[in-house]
Protein backbone atom coordinates (compact mmCIF):
# COMPACT_ATOMS: atom_id res chain seq x y z
CA UNK A 1 0.00 0.00 0.00
CA UNK A 2 1.67 3.20 -0.87
CA UNK A 3 -1.57 4.87 -1.90
CA UNK A 4 -3.65 7.49 -1.78
CA UNK A 5 -0.14 9.45 -1.50
CA UNK A 6 -1.67 12.55 1.01
CA UNK A 7 -3.29 10.06 3.15
CA UNK A 8 0.50 8.38 3.80
CA UNK A 9 1.57 11.55 4.44
CA UNK A 10 3.77 12.37 1.25
CA UNK A 11 3.20 16.03 1.78
CA UNK A 12 1.49 18.29 3.90
CA UNK A 13 -1.90 20.32 3.49
CA UNK A 14 0.15 23.52 1.45
CA UNK A 15 1.28 21.07 -1.09
CA UNK A 16 -1.69 19.49 -1.76
CA UNK A 17 -3.03 22.78 -2.88
CA UNK A 18 -0.79 23.54 -5.51
CA UNK A 19 -1.85 19.83 -6.49
CA UNK A 20 -5.34 21.16 -6.38
CA UNK A 21 -4.64 23.56 -8.83
CA UNK A 22 -2.46 21.00 -11.18
CA UNK A 23 -5.13 18.50 -11.38
CA UNK A 24 -7.58 21.26 -11.58
CA UNK A 25 -6.07 22.36 -14.76
CA UNK A 26 -6.36 18.95 -15.93
CA UNK A 27 -10.06 19.12 -15.35
CA UNK A 28 -10.53 22.41 -16.67
CA UNK A 29 -8.57 21.76 -19.51
CA UNK A 30 -10.41 18.08 -20.70
CA UNK A 31 -13.87 19.43 -19.79
CA UNK A 32 -13.05 22.73 -22.82
CA UNK A 33 -12.03 19.92 -24.97
CA UNK A 34 -14.70 17.84 -24.64
CA UNK A 35 -16.89 21.09 -25.58
CA UNK A 36 -18.42 21.56 -22.14
CA UNK A 37 -17.87 25.24 -22.09
CA UNK A 38 -21.20 25.37 -24.75
CA UNK A 39 -24.41 25.40 -22.79
CA UNK A 40 -25.34 24.84 -26.45
CA UNK A 41 -23.64 21.39 -26.62
CA UNK A 42 -24.01 20.57 -22.92
CA UNK A 43 -28.43 21.38 -23.44
CA UNK A 44 -28.15 19.29 -26.70
CA UNK A 45 -27.69 16.22 -24.54
CA UNK A 46 -31.43 16.42 -23.08
CA UNK A 47 -32.57 16.65 -27.55
CA UNK A 48 -30.84 13.70 -28.27
CA UNK A 49 -29.06 15.80 -30.88
CA UNK A 50 -25.25 15.55 -29.30
CA UNK A 51 -24.82 12.92 -26.95
CA UNK A 52 -21.40 14.46 -26.21
CA UNK A 53 -21.86 14.95 -22.18
CA UNK A 54 -23.14 11.39 -21.83
CA UNK A 55 -20.41 10.22 -23.58
CA UNK A 56 -17.61 11.53 -22.01
CA UNK A 57 -19.25 11.30 -18.44
CA UNK A 58 -19.18 7.69 -19.30
CA UNK A 59 -15.89 7.12 -20.71
CA UNK A 60 -14.38 9.21 -17.48
CA UNK A 61 -16.33 7.23 -14.96
CA UNK A 62 -15.09 3.69 -16.56
CA UNK A 63 -11.27 5.17 -16.60
CA UNK A 64 -11.14 5.95 -13.22
CA UNK A 65 -13.43 2.68 -12.39
CA UNK A 66 -11.16 0.30 -13.83
CA UNK A 67 -7.93 2.29 -12.84
CA UNK A 68 -9.06 2.36 -8.89
CA UNK A 69 -10.46 -1.33 -9.33
CA UNK A 70 -7.29 -2.38 -10.35
CA UNK A 71 -4.83 -0.52 -8.46
CA UNK A 72 -6.68 -1.98 -4.91
CA UNK A 73 -6.47 -5.22 -6.56
CA UNK A 74 -2.88 -5.26 -6.66
CA UNK A 75 -3.02 -4.00 -3.39
CA UNK A 76 -1.46 -0.17 -4.46
CA UNK A 77 -4.80 2.11 -3.47
CA UNK A 78 -6.32 1.60 -0.20
CA UNK A 79 -9.56 2.24 -1.08
CA UNK A 80 -10.58 2.39 2.36
CA UNK A 81 -8.92 5.64 2.65
CA UNK A 82 -10.12 7.21 -0.59
CA UNK A 83 -13.37 9.26 0.15
CA UNK A 84 -16.52 8.12 -0.50
CA UNK A 85 -18.97 10.65 0.40
CA UNK A 86 -22.28 8.86 2.94
CA UNK A 87 -25.44 8.10 1.21
CA UNK A 88 -28.23 9.83 2.21
CA UNK A 89 -30.73 8.78 -0.29
CA UNK A 90 -34.08 10.64 -0.29
CA UNK A 91 -31.94 14.35 0.23
CA UNK A 92 -29.35 13.36 -2.80
CA UNK A 93 -32.55 11.84 -4.93
CA UNK A 94 -34.25 14.84 -4.37
CA UNK A 95 -31.24 17.56 -4.85
CA UNK A 96 -30.36 15.71 -8.12
CA UNK A 97 -33.39 16.71 -9.57
CA UNK A 98 -33.51 20.11 -8.59
CA UNK A 99 -29.90 20.34 -10.27
CA UNK A 100 -31.10 18.31 -13.38
CA UNK A 101 -33.34 21.23 -13.50
CA UNK A 102 -31.47 24.05 -12.98
CA UNK A 103 -29.03 22.41 -15.58
CA UNK A 104 -31.71 22.24 -18.29
CA UNK A 105 -32.56 25.85 -17.70
CA UNK A 106 -29.34 27.12 -16.43
CA UNK A 107 -27.24 25.30 -19.21
CA UNK A 108 -24.38 24.63 -17.02
CA UNK A 109 -23.21 22.73 -14.32
CA UNK A 110 -20.87 24.45 -11.50
CA UNK A 111 -17.60 23.04 -13.18
CA UNK A 112 -18.63 23.92 -16.67
CA UNK A 113 -20.00 27.07 -15.77
CA UNK A 114 -15.93 28.07 -15.15
CA UNK A 115 -14.82 26.42 -18.26
CA UNK A 116 -17.33 28.31 -19.71
CA UNK A 117 -16.51 31.89 -18.34
CA UNK A 118 -12.55 30.85 -18.91
CA UNK A 119 -13.81 30.98 -22.72
CA UNK A 120 -15.72 34.52 -22.25
CA UNK A 121 -19.02 33.17 -22.41
CA UNK A 122 -20.76 36.13 -20.86
CA UNK A 123 -24.61 33.57 -19.82
CA UNK A 124 -21.81 31.57 -17.72
CA UNK A 125 -21.17 34.97 -15.41
CA UNK A 126 -25.13 35.46 -14.61
CA UNK A 127 -25.34 31.50 -13.70
CA UNK A 128 -22.18 31.44 -11.46
CA UNK A 129 -23.85 34.60 -9.55
CA UNK A 130 -26.58 31.65 -9.50
CA UNK A 131 -24.91 29.13 -7.91
CA UNK A 132 -23.94 31.05 -5.44
CA UNK A 133 -27.21 33.06 -4.42
CA UNK A 134 -28.45 29.34 -4.59
CA UNK A 135 -25.80 28.32 -1.60
CA UNK A 136 -26.70 31.53 0.19
CA UNK A 137 -30.29 30.58 -0.13
CA UNK A 138 -29.40 26.96 1.04
CA UNK A 139 -27.30 28.18 4.22
CA UNK A 140 -30.39 30.67 4.38
CA UNK A 141 -32.85 27.88 4.96
CA UNK A 142 -30.41 25.23 6.52
CA UNK A 143 -32.21 25.54 10.14
CA UNK A 144 -35.68 24.32 8.13
CA UNK A 145 -34.42 21.86 6.30
CA UNK A 146 -31.49 20.40 8.26
CA UNK A 147 -33.56 17.05 9.89
CA UNK A 148 -34.16 16.56 5.85
CA UNK A 149 -31.29 17.01 5.19
CA UNK A 150 -30.11 14.39 7.60
CA UNK A 151 -32.69 11.92 6.94
CA UNK A 152 -31.93 8.63 5.27
CA UNK A 153 -28.63 8.09 6.46
CA UNK A 154 -27.12 4.84 4.59
CA UNK A 155 -23.92 5.37 5.63
CA UNK A 156 -20.89 4.93 3.24
CA UNK A 157 -22.75 2.32 1.03
CA UNK A 158 -21.40 1.28 -2.56
CA UNK A 159 -23.28 -0.84 -5.24
CA UNK A 160 -21.53 -3.68 -4.28
CA UNK A 161 -23.05 -3.48 -1.27
CA UNK A 162 -26.28 -2.82 -1.93
CA UNK A 163 -27.28 -5.45 -4.70
CA UNK A 164 -24.47 -7.55 -2.61
CA UNK A 165 -22.47 -8.00 -5.51
CA UNK A 166 -18.84 -8.86 -5.72
CA UNK A 167 -16.98 -5.29 -6.62
CA UNK A 168 -15.50 -7.45 -9.51
CA UNK A 169 -18.83 -8.09 -10.69
CA UNK A 170 -19.83 -4.61 -10.30
CA UNK A 171 -17.35 -3.22 -12.01
CA UNK A 172 -18.02 -5.56 -15.62
CA UNK A 173 -21.47 -4.36 -15.20
CA UNK A 174 -21.25 -1.11 -15.38
CA UNK A 175 -18.77 -1.22 -18.23
CA UNK A 176 -21.28 -3.30 -19.84
CA UNK A 177 -24.03 -0.05 -19.47
CA UNK A 178 -21.56 2.14 -20.99
CA UNK A 179 -20.58 0.29 -23.91
CA UNK A 180 -24.64 -0.10 -24.20
CA UNK A 181 -24.84 4.01 -23.74
CA UNK A 182 -22.32 4.58 -26.27
CA UNK A 183 -24.22 2.41 -28.67
CA UNK A 184 -27.49 3.81 -28.10
CA UNK A 185 -26.04 7.19 -27.94
CA UNK A 186 -24.40 6.64 -31.52
CA UNK A 187 -27.48 5.48 -32.91
CA UNK A 188 -29.32 7.98 -31.62
CA UNK A 189 -27.33 10.97 -32.96
CA UNK A 190 -27.82 9.35 -36.23
CA UNK A 191 -31.40 9.12 -35.99
CA UNK A 192 -31.88 12.88 -35.29
CA UNK A 193 -29.64 14.43 -37.81
CA UNK A 194 -31.62 12.15 -40.32
CA UNK A 195 -34.92 13.80 -38.60
CA UNK A 196 -32.44 17.16 -39.09
CA UNK A 197 -32.28 17.16 -42.43
CA UNK A 198 -35.87 15.80 -43.57
CA UNK A 199 -37.54 18.79 -42.27
CA UNK B 1 8.19 27.46 9.08
CA UNK B 2 9.82 28.04 5.72
CA UNK B 3 8.29 26.06 3.38
CA UNK B 4 5.04 27.44 4.62
CA UNK B 5 6.52 31.11 3.79
CA UNK B 6 7.49 29.80 0.69
CA UNK B 7 3.90 28.55 -0.23
CA UNK B 8 2.10 31.75 0.81
CA UNK B 9 4.37 33.38 -1.92
CA UNK B 10 3.02 30.59 -4.64
CA UNK B 11 -0.21 31.94 -3.10
CA UNK B 12 0.24 35.33 -3.60
CA UNK B 13 1.67 34.73 -6.96
CA UNK B 14 -1.20 32.36 -8.62
CA UNK B 15 -3.62 35.35 -7.58
CA UNK B 16 -1.38 37.47 -8.81
CA UNK B 17 -1.38 35.24 -12.24
CA UNK B 18 -5.21 35.29 -12.07
CA UNK B 19 -5.68 38.75 -12.39
CA UNK B 20 -3.28 39.37 -15.01
CA UNK B 21 -5.07 36.71 -16.39
CA UNK B 22 -8.51 38.36 -16.28
CA UNK B 23 -7.22 41.38 -17.83
CA UNK B 24 -5.79 39.25 -20.91
CA UNK B 25 -9.58 37.59 -21.49
CA UNK B 26 -11.10 41.22 -21.47
CA UNK B 27 -8.62 42.40 -23.94
CA UNK B 28 -9.36 39.26 -26.48
CA UNK B 29 -12.89 39.71 -25.57
CA UNK B 30 -12.43 43.32 -26.84
CA UNK B 31 -10.37 42.49 -29.89
CA UNK B 32 -13.39 39.58 -30.65
CA UNK B 33 -15.98 42.37 -31.00
CA UNK B 34 -13.43 44.36 -33.04
CA UNK B 35 -13.18 41.59 -35.47
CA UNK B 36 -16.74 41.04 -35.64
CA UNK B 37 -17.40 44.21 -36.81
CA UNK B 38 -14.85 43.86 -39.77
CA UNK B 39 -16.07 39.88 -40.19
CA UNK B 40 -12.56 38.42 -40.51
CA UNK B 41 -13.36 35.41 -37.55
CA UNK B 42 -10.46 33.39 -36.16
CA UNK B 43 -11.23 29.82 -36.96
CA UNK B 44 -12.11 28.22 -33.90
CA UNK B 45 -11.08 24.39 -33.90
CA UNK B 46 -13.89 21.66 -33.80
CA UNK B 47 -14.01 19.78 -30.07
CA UNK B 48 -12.22 16.72 -29.74
CA UNK B 49 -13.24 13.08 -29.87
CA UNK B 50 -15.78 12.67 -26.80
CA UNK B 51 -14.20 9.64 -25.80
CA UNK B 52 -10.70 10.53 -25.96
CA UNK B 53 -11.39 13.30 -23.42
CA UNK B 54 -13.50 10.91 -21.42
CA UNK B 55 -10.12 8.88 -21.14
CA UNK B 56 -8.52 11.99 -20.36
CA UNK B 57 -10.91 12.93 -17.71
CA UNK B 58 -10.95 9.43 -16.47
CA UNK B 59 -6.53 9.71 -15.81
CA UNK B 60 -7.11 13.59 -13.87
CA UNK B 61 -9.90 11.85 -12.15
CA UNK B 62 -8.14 8.68 -11.07
CA UNK B 63 -5.19 11.06 -10.43
CA UNK B 64 -7.23 12.86 -7.81
CA UNK B 65 -7.62 9.31 -6.37
CA UNK B 66 -3.92 8.14 -5.66
CA UNK B 67 -2.08 11.19 -5.17
CA UNK B 68 -5.39 12.82 -2.47
CA UNK B 69 -7.43 10.09 -1.73
CA UNK B 70 -10.31 11.98 -2.50
CA UNK B 71 -12.38 13.20 -5.90
CA UNK B 72 -12.43 16.26 -8.49
CA UNK B 73 -15.64 19.03 -7.11
CA UNK B 74 -16.97 22.41 -7.95
CA UNK B 75 -19.93 23.22 -6.00
CA UNK B 76 -17.94 22.97 -2.50
CA UNK B 77 -15.60 25.95 -3.88
CA UNK B 78 -18.16 27.92 -4.00
CA UNK B 79 -20.02 27.07 -0.67
CA UNK B 80 -16.16 28.70 0.87
CA UNK B 81 -16.14 31.78 -1.16
CA UNK B 82 -19.66 32.55 -0.01
CA UNK B 83 -19.05 31.49 3.58
CA UNK B 84 -15.76 33.83 3.11
CA UNK B 85 -17.91 36.60 1.63
CA UNK B 86 -20.46 36.66 4.25
CA UNK B 87 -17.70 36.20 6.76
CA UNK B 88 -16.44 39.32 5.76
CA UNK B 89 -20.08 41.29 5.32
CA UNK B 90 -21.30 39.99 9.04
CA UNK B 91 -18.94 38.05 10.54
CA UNK B 92 -21.18 37.41 13.89
CA UNK B 93 -24.02 36.47 11.87
CA UNK B 94 -21.99 33.90 9.84
CA UNK B 95 -20.32 32.66 12.78
CA UNK B 96 -24.64 32.30 14.23
CA UNK B 97 -25.66 29.98 11.18
CA UNK B 98 -24.87 26.63 11.86
CA UNK B 99 -24.25 26.24 7.87
CA UNK B 100 -21.62 28.51 7.49
CA UNK B 101 -19.92 28.15 11.15
CA UNK B 102 -19.09 24.44 9.71
CA UNK B 103 -17.04 26.01 6.77
CA UNK B 104 -15.75 28.78 8.84
CA UNK B 105 -14.43 26.01 11.71
CA UNK B 106 -12.32 27.66 14.58
CA UNK B 107 -11.19 30.52 11.97
CA UNK B 108 -7.52 30.12 12.03
CA UNK B 109 -7.57 29.08 8.66
CA UNK B 110 -9.50 31.29 5.80
CA UNK B 111 -12.34 29.51 4.48
CA UNK B 112 -10.76 30.21 0.98
CA UNK B 113 -7.60 28.38 1.90
CA UNK B 114 -9.62 25.43 0.59
CA UNK B 115 -8.56 22.21 -1.59
CA UNK B 116 -11.49 22.81 -4.14
CA UNK B 117 -11.11 26.28 -4.35
CA UNK B 118 -7.84 25.88 -5.54
CA UNK B 119 -8.66 22.92 -7.71
CA UNK B 120 -11.36 25.09 -9.41
CA UNK B 121 -8.52 28.18 -9.70
CA UNK B 122 -6.85 25.47 -11.66
CA UNK B 123 -9.99 24.87 -13.71
CA UNK B 124 -10.71 28.05 -14.56
CA UNK B 125 -7.06 28.55 -16.12
CA UNK B 126 -7.56 25.06 -18.14
CA UNK B 127 -10.27 25.71 -19.66
CA UNK B 128 -9.09 29.12 -20.58
CA UNK B 129 -5.55 27.33 -21.72
CA UNK B 130 -7.65 24.54 -23.86
CA UNK B 131 -9.77 27.32 -25.57
CA UNK B 132 -6.90 29.71 -26.53
CA UNK B 133 -4.93 26.58 -27.88
CA UNK B 134 -8.05 25.50 -29.84
CA UNK B 135 -9.45 29.65 -31.08
CA UNK B 136 -12.23 28.99 -28.70
CA UNK B 137 -11.95 32.08 -26.06
CA UNK B 138 -14.16 34.12 -28.13
CA UNK B 139 -17.02 35.32 -25.37
CA UNK B 140 -20.35 35.80 -26.88
CA UNK B 141 -23.92 34.54 -25.19
CA UNK B 142 -25.06 30.56 -25.47
CA UNK B 143 -28.69 30.23 -26.34
CA UNK B 144 -30.68 29.32 -29.42
CA UNK B 145 -31.34 31.18 -32.29
CA UNK B 146 -35.23 31.88 -30.58
CA UNK B 147 -34.66 33.82 -27.67
CA UNK B 148 -33.22 37.06 -26.53
CA UNK B 149 -30.09 37.40 -24.37
CA UNK B 150 -31.68 39.47 -21.61
CA UNK B 151 -33.92 36.24 -21.56
CA UNK B 152 -31.13 33.73 -21.64
CA UNK B 153 -29.54 35.96 -18.85
CA UNK B 154 -32.54 35.41 -16.52
CA UNK B 155 -32.72 31.99 -17.14
CA UNK B 156 -28.78 31.30 -16.43
CA UNK B 157 -29.50 33.03 -13.13
CA UNK B 158 -32.35 30.76 -12.19
CA UNK B 159 -31.16 27.58 -13.54
CA UNK B 160 -27.71 28.54 -11.24
CA UNK B 161 -29.40 28.92 -8.31
CA UNK B 162 -31.64 25.71 -8.46
CA UNK B 163 -27.99 24.16 -9.05
CA UNK B 164 -26.37 25.70 -6.31
CA UNK B 165 -29.53 24.55 -4.12
CA UNK B 166 -29.54 21.31 -5.64
CA UNK B 167 -25.86 20.43 -5.32
CA UNK B 168 -26.00 21.92 -1.36
CA UNK B 169 -28.55 19.15 -0.63
CA UNK B 170 -27.15 16.51 -2.55
CA UNK B 171 -23.95 16.86 -0.88
CA UNK B 172 -22.40 17.79 -4.45
CA UNK B 173 -22.33 18.74 -8.14
CA UNK B 174 -22.15 16.68 -11.11
CA UNK B 175 -18.27 16.43 -10.25
CA UNK B 176 -18.03 15.68 -6.88
CA UNK B 177 -21.42 13.30 -6.61
CA UNK B 178 -22.13 12.19 -10.46
CA UNK B 179 -18.26 11.75 -11.79
CA UNK B 180 -16.26 10.84 -8.78
CA UNK B 181 -18.78 9.47 -6.72
CA UNK B 182 -19.93 7.26 -10.14
CA UNK B 183 -16.31 5.90 -10.29
CA UNK B 184 -16.08 4.84 -6.86
CA UNK B 185 -19.70 2.92 -7.42
CA UNK B 186 -21.02 5.12 -4.18
CA UNK B 187 -25.20 4.50 -4.20
CA UNK B 188 -26.44 8.15 -3.53
CA UNK B 189 -23.92 9.15 -6.35
CA UNK B 190 -25.72 6.68 -9.09
CA UNK B 191 -29.02 7.83 -7.57
CA UNK B 192 -28.12 11.25 -7.75
CA UNK B 193 -26.83 10.54 -11.50
CA UNK B 194 -29.90 9.09 -12.67
CA UNK B 195 -32.04 11.87 -10.70
CA UNK B 196 -29.91 14.13 -12.94
CA UNK B 197 -30.82 13.23 -16.33
CA UNK B 198 -34.54 12.54 -15.09
CA UNK B 199 -34.99 16.24 -14.09
CA UNK B 200 -33.24 17.36 -17.27
CA UNK B 201 -35.08 15.79 -19.96
CA UNK B 202 -38.16 16.04 -17.65
CA UNK B 203 -37.87 19.82 -18.10
CA UNK B 204 -35.89 19.59 -21.55
CA UNK B 205 -39.53 20.29 -23.44
CA UNK B 206 -40.35 23.66 -21.93
CA UNK B 207 -36.75 24.94 -22.54
CA UNK B 208 -36.91 23.94 -25.88
CA UNK B 209 -37.50 27.50 -27.07
CA UNK B 210 -34.05 28.56 -25.45
CA UNK B 211 -31.53 25.92 -27.14
CA UNK B 212 -32.93 24.84 -30.34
Amino acid sequence: MNAPFYKFDLFGFDVSLIIAFVIGIGFGFALERGGFGSARILAAQFYFTNMRVLKVMFTAIVTAMLGVFYLSFIGYLDLSLVYISDTYIIPQVVGGLILGMGFIIGGYCPGTSFVAFSTGKKDAVFFILGVTFGVFIFAELYPFIEVFYYSTNMGRVTLPDFFGLSYGMVVFLVVLMALGAFAAAEWGERVMAKKGESK
Amino acid sequence: MVLTEKIEEVIEWLGEKMTALTHILAKIKLQVTDNEHTSSHIEAKPYSNPYYVGFGLGLVLLAAFVIMGRGLGASGAVSSVVTFGVNAIAPEYAQSNDYFSTYIGDGSVSPLKDWLVFEVLGVIFGGFLSGMLAGRVKGGVEKGPRVKTRTRFIFAFIGGTLMGFGAKLARGCTSGQALTGGALLGLGSWAFMLAVFAGGYALAYFMRRQWT
